[in-house]
């Protein structure tokens, strides 16, 4: 039986809700706004993709995940594609996906996407405020994290070192 | 390899220049245009994001390993982006991986700037603000070219570029006009790099052909703004700009220094000595 005769585009989306970023757990790919769409033919799904940072190694690890997710869901002939149409941002991150970073102990992207190109060094721009305690009393010890979409940076208030999704 | 190795020692010698003037085996540049570009904009990002790798384990704060590992996966993988596409529009049925690791020095289309060997911590951070300047320019018009796919990654890469900028000028007003001998390893940096990166703006029939179709810049008119961003920058960092007129060139064309052959060496033994081999 040809698998996309009997499913949507909105199930198919549905059950990506299942695969999580595997450097940020508590986000889905659809939520981290990394599938960007889906589209059915007779025999085949194509999940469109693009990748946060251009060298995101967590990039591959998602495909394989789309893939053995929608293998769950007895859809078997599915292809994942890499697109760059638009630069992705985070900006097209919902308050929900932000509220569940900062609980995860992550300081969410700011609303407002820097996009400014004027070189200023990001210690003397931008204020984040710690996710654990609120405070807004907080430093920025190293613009490079853990992985390409982190800053690293401590809270004077209540002296904790925290994670920030860069605004990208 | 021992003299790949990142030093805390020295400065690549002045006899890099002497690469330049190696006349080699060229591959019998391309005569598709589009091919050759993409070509260009991948291995600038290969080569450098490979030295920018060999910091790894070996930057002097723990901070700056994390972010020169950062700018190699970010050149890293817009390198693959870019070859990915190349190998498509040659339609020979080579991907980037093949592109990346089966091509020989002859055949890589890079700047000479961007291979020379990662030097000291001020040299690779002199060396890298040049070309983040220059990128950051290059991609903001390609962003607006008249090629989709390159456009999209072009605006992807930007974004990228305008950290690495930030970062790598903070690092050369620092080390500039920081102590005596942080100051005096970036002049040397800078007196020994200012000829390699004039090759960024060196044109020649395949940039008046992306000109022409409007997918690219004629990068010569990027030199100006260049000029006055770097400028200013080496001004507040205290270092002077060496009145230097030579502009070493050949690396568009497959001519590069001794140093390319020894770290594709490195670079490629793997899937060389396994071809196809997985893990």
């Amino acid at each position: 039986m040809s698998a996309a005769a009997s499913i949507t585009r909105e199930q198919v989306l549905a059950w990506l809700e299942d695969v999580k970023d595997p450097e940020v757990p508590v986000l889905s790919v659809v939520e981290l706004g990394v599938v960007r769409d889906v589209l059915l033919d007779e025999d085949r799904v194509t999940v469109e993709i693009t990748p946060t940072y251009s060298g995101c190694p967590a990039l591959q690890v998602m495909e394989e995940d789309i893939i053995a997710a929608l293998a769950t869901h007895g859809v078997h002939d599915v292809k994942v594609r890499i697109v760059f149409r638009e630069a992705w941002t985070t900006a097209w991150m919902s308050d929900e996906a932000r509220e569940k970073l900062r609980a995860y102990g992550i300081a969410p992207p700011l609303v407002s996407v820097n996009d400014d190109t004027t070189l200023v060094p990001l210690r003397r721009a931008r204020i984040i405020a710690c996710p654990r305690c609120g405070s807004h009393r907080t430093v920025l010890k190293s613009e490079f994290g853990s992985t390409a979409c982190k800053s690293i940076h401590a809270c004077l208030e209540c002296r904790e070192p925290f994670d920030h999704f860069k605004d990208l | 390899m021992d003299d790949e190795e990142v030093s805390a020692e020295s400065s690549p010698p002045a006899a890099a220049i002497a690469g330049s003037a190696a006349q080699g085996p060229t591959s019998g540049v391309s005569d598709n245009p589009l091919f050759e570009y993409l070509c260009r904009l991948g291995d600038d990002r290969l080569v450098l994001g490979h030295r920018l790798s060999q910091w790894c384990g070996h930057a002097p704060i723990l901070e700056e390993d994390i972010a020169l590992a950062n700018f190699a996966l970010d050149f890293v993988g817009q390198a693959s982006a870019f070859l990915a596409l190349a190998g498509e529009v040659e339609g020979k049925g080579r991907d980037e991986d093949a592109l990346a690791f089966l091509r020989d020095e002859f055949q890589f289309r890079n700047v000479q700037l961007v291979e020379l060997p990662a030097g000291d911590f001020a040299f690779t951070m002199v060396r890298q603000y040049l070309f983040d300047a220059f990128d950051v320019l290059l991609l903001a018009r390609l962003a607006q070219g008249s090629h989709p796919a390159i456009a999209g990654m072009a605006a992807k890469a930007l974004k990228e570029a305008t950290y690495h900028a930030r970062h790598s000028s903070m690092w050369v007003e620092r080390l500039g006009d920081g102590t005596e001998e942080s100051h005096q390893r970036s002049q040397d940096a800078l007196d020994h790099v200012w000829a390699f990166a004039g090759e960024l703006f060196a044109t020649d029939a395949v940039d008046s052909a992306m000109a022409e179709q409007g997918i690219g810049p004629d990068v010569a008119s990027l030199r100006t703004p260049w000029e006055v961003t770097v400028r200013e920058t080496l001004a507040r960092a205290t270092l002077v700009v060496p009145d230097e007129k030579r502009v070493v060139t050949g690396g568009r064309r497959g001519r590069h220094s001794e140093y390319l052959g020894h770290m594709l060496a490195e670079m490629q033994i793997l899937p060389r000595s396994h071809p196809g081999a997985t893990w």
